[in-house]
């Protein structure tokens, strides 16, 4: 059996017939091909999924595509807009916050989130707020560099 | 994740329907602990109901001296609720603390309660507080609610609408979090209400359970020191690869202590 979903992504509405138990990061990565979404350790703790549904930073590969019926998605493929990256990204970039770069897209969609709700994150917060985010490559050094300075490029 | 019906109703009566009407169905609503339950095939539900669509199971509300907090209310919309953080900010802080911040965009309060995981915040403040668990059927008082591991004593097809906490004199919540998993090892939630000293402590048990002892020193010195020497029985702690019985049993005094220097500011 499946169901009809719609779900409007980076701004196109967008509608599949999927089986219920599809996960909304299977809807993104293999019904709609947008693969910058990752899956990492699928149980909900590394955050390589994240995605923002309604403005609000979560891991898509623990909600049911079915959940967000209805809702706007953001992915970190709606980030950049006319080519230019987002403020965040363009930080990321700037300040090496990332070697392989596996966690960076749900990395960069937490932070976005944290910078929105904190204009002006100081090290902890950051720190803290990147609880749900796991990079095995950098260390979280730069990482929290970037998002301070992208936080303070978001706010202008 | 095997196949399962998926219904998203608008009332309650037509969730409390559609459950009755599967051949074995659940409720779904933030979907944080089922999801990675059913992902590991743990459970395979014919049917989920989501609740998340039923708008009167939303909000939170404050007066007469009490908070009200729907169901299908988000952790982070509690943790960050000018009525909580004024009322019972314990409260707030406990909301705040759950999973990560992803997880309390989705994690619900009504959620955590009905599914009573050992190592779950909620029901610490649930019964630290004496909250009421308002249902579409009747009300439950907080003693009453928490039978055991993962079991409460709601019934089959009933739905928590939302749950009403009383406004203490004060509170504090803290919690032991595992290393790796972040869970509470332990939590207590210590509050002066009303009705006297209440302490729960979730994580250390098959289930939240008051601390009587722990009550009755704080009835006489709302302080720290006066917990000093209550023992905790290990025998009737968890004990697994995490931590023994001995471990988590020391840990509620220290964490026990911790809770009420919090409460006291």
């Amino acid at each position: 059996m499946t169901i009809s979903v719609t779900i409007t992504v980076n701004g196109q509405q967008e509608t599949r017939d999927v089986e219920p138990r599809t996960l909304l990061v299977q809807f993104l990565r293999e019904h709609l091909q947008l693969t910058g979404t990752h899956v990492g350790c699928d149980t909900s703790q590394c955050g390589a999924c994240v995605v923002h549904i309604d403005g609000k930073s979560v891991k898509s590969c623990t909600i049911l595509a079915a959940q967000a019926q209805g809702a706007k998605v953001i992915t970190i493929e709606g980030l950049a807009q006319d080519g230019k990256l987002h403020p965040m990204q363009e930080a990321f970039r700037e300040h090496h916050a990332l070697q392989c770069g596996f966690c960076t897209p749900g990395m960069i969609m937490s932070a976005v989130d944290l910078a929105q709700r904190n204009p002006n994150p100081s090290e902890e917060t950051v720190r803290h707020e990147l609880e749900g985010n796991l990079c095995r490559c950098t260390g979280y050094h730069n990482i929290v560099k970037a998002v301070m300075a992208g936080a303070q490029a978001m706010r202008g | 994740m095997y196949a399962f019906n998926y219904h998203r109703p608008a009332s309650l009566a037509d969730a409390a329907k559609l459950l009755g009407g599967a051949s074995d169905g659940k409720f779904i609503a933030g979907g944080q602990t089922l999801l990675p339950t059913l992902k590991n095939r743990l459970a395979s539900p014919s049917d989920l109901v989501d609740l998340t669509g039923i708008a009167e199971l939303g909000g939170i509300s404050a007066s007469g001296g009490a908070v009200s907090i729907g169901a299908i209310t988000k952790h982070a919309a509690v943790a960050t609720s000018a009525d909580v953080k004024k009322a019972i900010p314990a409260l707030a802080k406990l909301a705040g603390g759950i999973g990560d911040p992803q997880v309390r965009n989705m994690g619900t309060c009504g959620g955590s309660v009905a599914n009573n995981d050992p190592a779950a915040d909620y029901p610490a403040a649930v019964v630290g507080l004496n909250a009421t668990v308002h249902t579409n059927k009747r009300k439950i008082a907080a003693d009453a609610f928490f039978t055991g591991l993962f079991e409460t004593a709601l019934e089959e097809g009933e739905i928590i609408t939302k749950i009403e906490f009383p406004q203490p004199k004060r509170a504090g919540y803290e919690k032991f979090r595992n290393p790796a998993s972040r869970y509470a090892m332990v939590g207590v939630f210590v509050a002066e209400t009303a009705n006297g000293i209440r302490v729960a402590v979730t994580g250390a048990g098959p289930c939240v359970f008051r601390h009587t002892e722990m009550e009755a020193a704080l009835g006489k010195s709302f302080s720290p020191d006066a917990l000093k020497g209550i023992k905790t029985d290990p025998a009737k702690m968890n004990s697994d690869i995490h931590g023994s019985g001995e471990y988590r049993a020391h840990l509620v005094g220290v964490v026990a202590k911790r809770a009420v220097q919090n409460a006291l500011g």
